[in-house]
């Protein structure tokens, strides 16, 4: 491999993390909406957001993101630049994910934490942001890094539909030319792989510790 | 500027759109049924005497687990091809596939095995049971009725992701809408019509799985509640 | 007669932690011996060693024939021999009561489903729960469960049964069905270890009653050594009883 062709791969893996790093902020934005939305004391809101979680759940990511490639054409907006669509798209599936995962977290604050914050007269936002959300970061930390190693796997179907130039797609590019698909494919396995495993590793020992200190 | 809706075109393939769903289901069938036994095996091995094996199955369910089943599949299929392997591709699919959530299943597993309490293996223990006895009606059966909603959901996931092995020119139901999509250019309409049949088919997927979990777990059958 | 069970001189550490100092006991076939003293005396563990839950660092073990204390043991020869109860029952969730029976007969007797189910339901009358065969453990109540739990044990026939403080996980209401039970084995002649907090029970029901304090055997004799204590051991953990 050549010193401009290492320079392409790693190229690509900066594009793997800008996306991931947009994918998480606005996703995580969305995805603590989706949360709060499936724990909302007005029913339409819950069922609203459970059945979107579902829909979103039941489609693989590949769709999503042509549905976000050519989509803004139907309301009249030009061609959107392939970032744009793969972070609208992962943004779309990530929140329903991590939504999930929050709503599990924010749920398992034990209830009597709601009832004692009620009973000091604090408002639902109150007890929400002072005492419950607090407690439900702790517990959520562990699988929320999880799901970021799940983020960045995931910008490789960028690659496909929109041609988004990430790790996944310029290791394509070198193997279409050089046909050495051992060094190439193995090589960007081996950057994704340095990405991904300290998160992981990092994730089990959250775990660990919050089931240490939960007994 | 008004977008003209057309359907017509890309639902007039509908059975293209038919033959590639029913290759997603036989691709997703074949390497369920086989990526859960390969889970099952390396659950067995994490957990074994032998630090090698132990080690082994480590590497491989990290490794797979930390990479993208893209590069996972063009590593295999471009890989083998070009040290002269050939096979079909949609076999080099299925094994891509298999592979793949032979690790998830495996860690899922493992997890459900670590879950059954120690004074149930010494109870068995001492009825005399072989280790192997132990293993598959102590440990194995309920750690799979205690995961099974996990290993449900795995499974889904997977059948979705299929639609990526499109990468590698397999005729699964993406592949195959890509193809009517350089002929129609109605891209947007080929999408929607994508999300609604895989939509379908991760319902029935759901539904299936409910059904055999209903018949092949007896207990959660008659008393609804996890265990 | 050679005794079902003895045991000569057994040591046993945990590490740092001598846990078994020199226990030697037998007993003898249809005797029923009950293990007395309190947490940490060692009772549990000299009763785990006998079933080879737990190896001995020195001494003998004779139970049923079988040398316990050998590494070479065939411990699943040795386990058709012994049944054990848990403190815990440690019944398997996932099975009804009956099949929690007919799986150590289907799997290790080796019975058609058929004859295992005739024995398991024999065995489920016996302790007197025939008509909850169909029952989840989660169904049953704890004295439920542990009665279960012995008919498990029983169903394999066993030469000698052993109990871990069967009744200690149990609420005060619930331990007199499951004593019930075992009252009812010992008069039918099973040879029996117990260990057991249930004074009155040891009294009642036990030929033998042996007290371990710091992993000895302090005193060993019958119900009347409970009412004229020698040691001052004893004493104190009768006094500090009921």
């Amino acid at each position: 491999m050549t010193h401009e062709q290492l320079t392409y791969l790693l190229l690509g893996a900066v594009g793997t993390l800008e996306l991931s790093v947009l994918t998480f902020i606005a996703g995580g934005l969305a995805g603590l909406g989706m949360a709060l939305a499936r724990i909302s004391p007005v029913r339409g809101v819950r069922v609203a957001a459970a059945a979107w979680i579902q829909v979103v759940q039941g489609t693989p990511l590949l769709v999503l993101m042509g549905l976000c490639f050519y989509g803004p054409n139907i309301i009249g907006i030009g061609s959107v630049p392939a970032l744009v669509a793969a972070a609208l798209a992962m943004t779309i599936y990530s929140s329903a994910f991590l939504g999930e995962i929050w709503r599990g977290c924010i749920q398992s604050v034990h209830k009597s934490q709601w009832e004692a914050a009620e009973c000091i007269g604090l408002t639902r936002w109150q007890r929400m942001a002072k005492v419950v959300l607090p407690q439900a970061l702790r517990i959520a930390t562990p699988p929320t890094v999880g799901f970021m190693v799940q983020i960045i796997k995931n910008t490789s179907i960028a690659s496909l539909v929109i041609g988004f130039a990430e790790l996944s797609y310029n290791a394509k590019v070198l193997n279409n030319s050089t046909f050495q698909p051992f060094i190439y494919f193995g090589c960007a396995a081996l950057l994704y792989f340095a990405m991904c495993y300290p998160l992981s590793r990092w994730s089990r020992t959250l775990e660990r510790k919050l089931n240490a200190t939960r007994g | 500027m008004k977008y003209q809706f057309d359907f017509s075109s890309v639902l007039a393939q509908w059975p293209l759109l038919l033959e590639g769903a029913w290759v997603t289901i036989q691709l997703s069938f074949l390497a369920t049924v086989i990526g859960f036994v390969l889970g099952a095996l390396c659950a067995l091995g994490r957990g074994s005497r032998h630090g090698w094996l132990r080690r082994l199955v480590g590497v491989y369910v990290e490794g797979i687990r930390n990479t993208p089943l893209l590069i996972q599949a063009y590593f295999l299929i471009f890989g083998l091809s070009s040290v002269g392997v050939t096979m079909p591709i949609l076999a080099g699919a299925v094994l891509a596939l298999v592979i793949n959530i032979g690790a998830y299943t495996c860690e899922i597993i493992r997890a459900g095995i670590e879950s059954i309490h120690k004074g149930q293996l010494e109870a068995a223990d001492c009825l005399g049971m072989s280790k192997l006895q132990v293993f598959w009606h102590v440990i194995l059966r309920p750690a799979v009725e205690r995961v099974y909603p996990s290993l449900t959901s795995q499974f889904v996931l997977l059948m979705l992701a299929s639609s990526i092995m499109s990468s590698i020119g397999a005729e699964e139901l993406f592949g195959i809408a890509n193809r009517i999509q350089s002929d129609t250019f109605r891209n947007f309409e080929i999408f929607l019509v994508l999300w609604a049949i895989y939509l379908a088919l991760s319902y029935m997927m759901r539904l299936g799985f409910w059904l055999l979990g209903q018949i092949v777990f007896t207990r959660r059958r008659k008393l609804g509640t996890p265990l | 007669m050679q005794p079902v069970v003895e045991l000569d001189q057994v040591h046993k550490k945990f590490g740092a932690l001598h846990v078994l100092r020199g226990v030697s006991f037998s007993v003898t076939k249809g005797q029923v011996v009950a293990i007395i003293g309190k947490s940490g005396s060692g009772k549990s563990t000299a009763l785990r060693c006998m079933d080879r839950l737990e190896t001995v660092n020195s001494g003998t073990i004779h139970v049923c024939g079988h040398a316990v204390h050998d590494a070479a043991l065939d411990v699943r020869a040795l386990r058709r021999d012994v049944g054990i109860v848990f403190q815990g029952y440690n019944l398997f969730p996932h099975l009804t009561a009956l099949q929690n029976i007919t799986l150590g007969l289907t799997s290790v007797k080796r019975m058609s489903p058929a004859d295992a189910r005739e024995v398991a339901m024999e065995v489920l009358a016996h302790v007197g729960l025939a008509e909850k065969a169909v029952a989840y453990p989660e169904q049953l109540s704890g004295g439920q469960q542990q009665r279960v739990a012995i008919a498990r044990s029983l169903a394999m026939k066993p030469q000698v049964m052993l109990f871990d403080e069967v009744t200690s996980a149990l609420d005060p209401e619930l331990t007199g069905e499951v004593l019930k039970v075992i009252e009812t084995l010992a008069s039918e002649g099973m040879t029996m270890v117990l260990v057991t907090h249930e004074m009155a029970f040891a009294r009642g029901v036990a030929d033998k009653i042996i007290f371990m304090h710091e992993g000895q055997i302090r005193e060993e004799g019958d119900a009347s050594m409970l009412a004229a204590p020698k040691t001052p051991e004893l004493r104190q953990f009768l006094g500090n009883g009921l």
